[in-house]
């Protein structure tokens, strides 16, 4: 077999999310349709418009040693702990190099923010006009930079192969998680640790995604916010966390008897050139991804049964999403049974692709897909088979599930897994 | 007042232990801050700028090279602090 056709699997999974400080944790809460939004209590976010979000159910600086957490950013923190999990899920027992399963050189890591490490930023910017110059913590550089995450993680597990970070908002996590797939493909890695991480729970942030009237404003209601295909949605909430997978080779996995949770079928890319915020109304860019995602990776219609969808809880991207979906997949996508898990989680930006994986992976795994909550009336644009109420068991056999995540910026982004 | 010596000590203990997690015993004056005490060099600069508001004292980048060791520190501080 050319190093171009090597098939990838899944070997690893790890997550941190609004619904649990693991991935076991956070598939249950999404199996049993948990919402992990919450309000912002905190003094500083009083007088914005927006006093909701998802934040994370374990705060990672009580996860890792203190010396280490004060060296990183929150959202290097949350990919360190999803790649601890992930590596150990994996069945590694060390780093590369001592675990002689994996050279180091064999190795590489992917994984993307959408904003990088921004509170840092923020934070240490009150520092300089508050206590001065000399009080700017050294560590702010390697702390602010995007891919300071995957770097901590390649430092983690002894990454040679290459340590990379694909930036593109919101498909960010999604692009990295191709990207891994495509450095196994072409023989550049045996084993790539990929996904994606967010922390942009601030003041700033917030008040900025709120002036884009891109958020949800039901701070009454906070578990109620994020309601993908529900007539009544009006914004995404901002979540945190994020998710890891190793990713491998089917050689290598084999040659290590390691547990395969399913195949990787690869990606589709587009981009919509059509406004820098907007989705483009007609799914025109959504459906070129998806029907490249259909030529790329040879999946067929007849056996996609999953779609973990982008669906944020927007007015408009929610349909246009599905619009195009329908358009490409015809009658095919009447079999797809449709999780908005972002429902659950909120939307975690540059994460969302790393903790959407992680699902996808699961209900292909566990052949259960897992609710969309909060849809009361479904929106009738909305032509599709959305999950509502509780988890659904998929189909036996071959199957395969779909994960789509678009970014501000016009980015579209498809992933394919398949059952093993 | 100056601090004593033996406060200086005890001072850049709990400051490295702060920092680099290291236990406050095993700070001692012929510790190596880089290679026995997990100090790398840009923890360095937050254990000296911790030291300078503990111990009100001036701790110029070019001087910082030379703090090789605790007591190298503890001896600077000593003779530098108002």
């Amino acid at each position: 077999m050319s190093p171009t056709n090597r098939t990838v699997v899944v070997t690893g999974i790890g997550a941190t999310t609004p619904l649990g400080g693991d991935s076991a944790s956070t598939w249950e809460g999404l199996l049993a349709g948990r919402s992990g939004v919450k309000p912002l209590e905190s003094e500083r976010f009083a007088e914005l418009p927006v006093r909701i979000a998802a934040l994370a159910a374990v705060d990672p600086a009580d996860v890792l040693p203190r010396p280490l957490a004060r060296k990183l950013d929150r959202s290097a923190q949350f990919a360190l702990i999803a790649a601890r999990e992930a590596w150990a899920d994996a069945g590694y027992k060390a780093k590369a190099g001592e675990d002689e399963n994996i050279a180091p050189e064999r190795l590489g890591t992917v994984i993307a923010s959408g904003i990088g490490g921004v509170t840092t930023l923020l934070d240490q910017y009150d520092v300089l006009k508050e206590k001065g110059a000399r009080r700017v913590s050294p560590h702010t550089v390697p702390m602010l930079m995007p891919n300071g995450p995957s770097a901590n993680v390649g430092l983690e597990v002894n990454a040679q192969a290459g340590v990379h970070t694909p930036v593109s908002a919101c498909a960010s996590g999604a692009e990295a998680i191709g990207y891994a797939v495509e450095m196994i493909r072409t023989g550049r890695a045996d084993v790539v640790v990929a996904g994606g991480t967010e922390a942009a729970i601030h003041p700033l942030p917030v008040a900025a995604f709120a002036n884009m009237m891109a958020m949800s404003k039901n701070n009454d209601e906070p578990t109620k916010a994020s309601r993908p295909y529900d007539k009544g949605r009006d914004g995404f909430v901002l979540g945190e966390g994020a998710g890891v997978v190793v990713l491998e080779s089917a050689e290598h996995a084999e040659a290590r008897g390691a547990r395969v949770y399913c195949e990787v079928l690869g990606q589709g890319l587009s981009a919509d050139s059509h406004h820098i915020a907007q989705p483009e109304p007609t799914g025109r860019g959504v459906a070129a991804a998806m029907r490249n995602l259909l030529d790329n990776t040879g999946v067929k219609p007849s056996e996609i049964v999953h779609l973990n969808a982008h669906a944020t809880s927007t007015p408009q991207g929610d349909v246009a999403e599905i619009k195009a979906l329908r358009r490409v997949l015809g009658e095919d996508l009447d079999h797809v049974a449709v999780s908005g898990t972002k429902s659950m989680t909120g939307h975690l930006l540059g994460g969302a692709g790393g903790i959407e994986t992680v699902a996808t992976v699961l209900a292909l795994h566990h052949r259960l897909a897992p609710p969309t909550i909060n849809l009361d009336e479904l929106d009738e644009e909305v032509d599709a088979d959305v999950v509502r109420g509780e988890a659904r068991a998929l189909p036996e056999g071959t199957i395969s599930a779909i994960n789509n995540s678009f970014g501000f910026g016009g980015h579209n982004v498809v992933l394919a897994f398949r059952s093993v | 007042m100056a601090a004593t010596q033996e406060e200086i000590v005890n001072g850049l203990a709990e400051i490295v232990n702060e920092i680099a997690g290291i236990p406050v015993e095993d700070v001692q004056l012929d510790k190596s801050f880089t290679d026995d005490l997990d100090v790398d060099s840009l923890s360095m600069v937050e254990v000296v700028v911790a030291a300078e508001e503990r111990f009100d004292v001036k701790i110029p980048d070019d001087d910082v090279k030379n703090l090789k060791t605790v007591g190298d520190a503890a001896d600077y501080i000593a003779k530098h602090q108002v």
